[in-house]
């Protein structure tokens, strides 16, 4: 492993995070704040609770998901696409360094700014709500996953994507319906049983319902099958990204 | 000198279906700068980008160092440094950072006061804190060639370093060039200026259409296909040249005759023409002598090859 090479592109990463630090985080966290005003009052003032938990409290784990899944994919596609765009990446393919070293570098800064706006995510939640968070380390290790990979997929859509509507297409086609239908702001057993049967098949709703058990202790499906869930989806954008650095698919002509 | 890089047996055809390369082979010695001259789409950037692992081969092998460039690429990689032709850079960052980025990404140590060296050589350290976006062209393509030189590389490619860069500047690098032959550096450039691998190169490849047409010495070159011109100035004005000096050509004004001959043959027949001059007796003002340049060679073999 040549951490070198991978501290390199980390903190060329990180450094424009860095940079401009109220426009990395202000919009997520006035977007949540957004949320909040809406579906926290607005909305919330009428549902009372879900599951005995205040439906403002209810919401911020799906909400944090939301961004997180947003921001890495959003961050390693734009890293990776800015880089193919401009033509650095270069550098990189000549670089005497491995996939799992580009990966390590690139991934990692793309989940770190995530981890860091969820935390920012969560103390502006709790300046609105009560919010207890029943297993922290779980929580924390359940969110650095789910940042990774889903920063690893924003990867993939990177080099996948040959302009910048292709780049937009799959956020805001595939992920944005899948949260939004992925129990972010309901439990998937509030609705009907042929629909909870349905929304079960939506990988996010595990993401969604794992991580509202760390808060709550509570969810809609076991935390294991969450776990599993999270741990197949990360090993196949791993398999993704290897088979990509292997066979040079759109990256080595 | 052993052989730096080894190729064998090179070819590449694109997804489109271009053929860029076939069937080349070529040995590089260490410490040789090698110039590689051909036309536009010969494939001398498809050639470079293959050994510095940016383009996929179809077929072939290349050892870089005695390392394989797929199997080894680590250790192949490593040895390499490549100025593309293309400039491409971060433009918002700042210059001595992305040289450091680049020598970081190779895994090397921190070395400010190397990266100053390479800066000062490249007339670029007064620059070092200009973001890259407010470089002139010429000062990007020095920028882009201390990133190669960042990590300290015994290989050097460059992708016809010298576009668009000014006459002065251009010496400098020449300068820059020499100075890392004689470090010991092995170079390999391409460049559209015969002027500049006459004046650089100690071996001449010549690509077209794929094709590795000859790699030759470049004063065995110039001294096989190099042709010389006598140019015989009279003194009177003559309207034909008589039968025995019919192997030259007569100028408009009847006042200059020439003649073309292999400056490396045997019996050049100078000699033998002068004397006829005398016995004609015409009488003879003044005598000179020109080498044709790379540029004839060069334009003569690709059609002569072709
Ligand atoms: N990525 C690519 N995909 C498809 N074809 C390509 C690609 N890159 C180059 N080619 C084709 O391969 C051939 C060789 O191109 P190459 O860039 O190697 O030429 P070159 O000798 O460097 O030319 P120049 O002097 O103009 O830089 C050309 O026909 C070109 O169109
Ligand atoms: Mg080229």
């Amino acid at each position: 492993m040549n951490w070198r090479s991978i501290l390199t592109i980390f903190n060329f990463e990180m450094a424009r995070f860095w940079r401009t630090p109220w426009e990395s985080l202000a919009a997520p966290v006035v977007s949540t704040v957004l949320y909040f005003v809406v579906f926290g009052a607005a909305i919330g003032t009428r549902i009372q609770s879900v599951d005995d938990i205040s439906y403002g409290a209810f919401i911020v784990p799906g909400l944090i998901i939301l961004t997180v899944l947003q921001q890495s994919l959003a961050n390693a596609s734009n890293a990776i696409f800015m880089r193919k765009f401009v033509g650095t990446i270069h550098e990189i393919l000549a670089a005497p360094i491995s996939f799992i070293e580009v990966v390590a570098g690139f991934v990692g800064a793309a989940a770190l700014k995530s981890v860091i706006i969820a935390i920012v995510i969560y103390l502006t939640a709790l300046l609105f709500v009560d919010l207890p968070l029943v297993h922290p380390v779980l929580a924390l290790a359940l969110l650095i996953l789910t940042s990774f990979g889903f920063a690893l997929w924003g990867f993939l859509m990177g080099i996948w994507a040959k302009d910048w509507q292709q780049l937009q297409f799959i956020p805001m086609m595939v992920i944005t319906p899948l949260v939004f239908l992925g129990g972010a702001f309901y439990s998937a057993s509030m609705l009907p049983p042929f629909w909870e049967g349905v929304a079960k098949l939506n990988p996010v709703l595990y993401l969604v319902s794992g991580f509202r058990w760390t808060f709550f202790g509570m969810a809609d499906v076991p935390i294991l099958s969450s776990i599993i869930a999270l741990a197949i989806f990360l090993g196949l954008g791993f398999v993704a990204v290897w088979a990509i650095f292997r066979t040079g698919w759109r990256l080595r002509p | 000198m052993s052989a730096m890089i080894e190729v064998r047996d090179l070819s590449k055809t694109y997804a489109s279906g271009t053929s860029a390369l076939s069937g080349v082979s070529l040995d590089i010695r260490e410490g040789e700068i090698l110039a590689l001259l051909g036309p536009n789409g010969a494939g001398k950037t498809t050639f470079i980008s293959i050994l510095c692992g940016l383009v996929t081969p179809s077929g072939g092998k290349v050892t870089v160092g005695g390392h394989d460039i797929l199997r080894d690429y680590r250790a192949a990689r490593a040895l390499i440094g490549l100025v593309p032709q293309e400039i491409a850079l971060e433009y918002f960052e700042t210059v001595i950072n992305t040289v450091r980025f680049s020598r970081g990404l190779y895994g090397k140590p921190a070395d400010d006061a190397y990266l100053e060296r390479i800066l000062r050589a490249l007339a670029l350290w007064d620059k070092r804190d200009a973001k890259l976006k407010e470089l002139s062209g010429g000062m990007k393509r020095r920028v882009l060639i201390a990133k190669a030189l960042s990590h300290g590389p015994r290989i050097l490619f460059l992708d016809e370093p010298t576009a668009g860069v000014d006459v002065n500047l251009r010496r400098e690098m020449w300068e820059v060039v020499r100075g890392l032959k004689s470090e010991g550096v092995t170079i390999i450039l391409t460049t559209h200026y015969l002027e500049e691998a006459e004046e650089m190169a100690d071996r001449v490849g010549i690509i077209d259409k794929g094709r590795l047409l000859l790699v030759r010495d470049k004063s065995d070159l110039m001294h096989e296909f190099g042709r010389k011109v006598l140019t015989v100035e009279l003194t009177e004005p003559i309207t034909a040249l008589p039968p025995a000096l019919s192997s030259l050509e007569l100028s408009s004004d009847g006042l200059r005759a020439s003649y073309r001959y292999d400056a490396h043959a045997d019996r050049t027949g100078i000699a033998r023409l002068l004397a006829s001059f005398a016995a004609e007796g015409i009488s003879v003002r003044d005598v000179a002598t020109e080498q044709s340049s790379l540029e004839d060679v060069f334009l003569r073999l690709v059609r002569d090859l072709a």
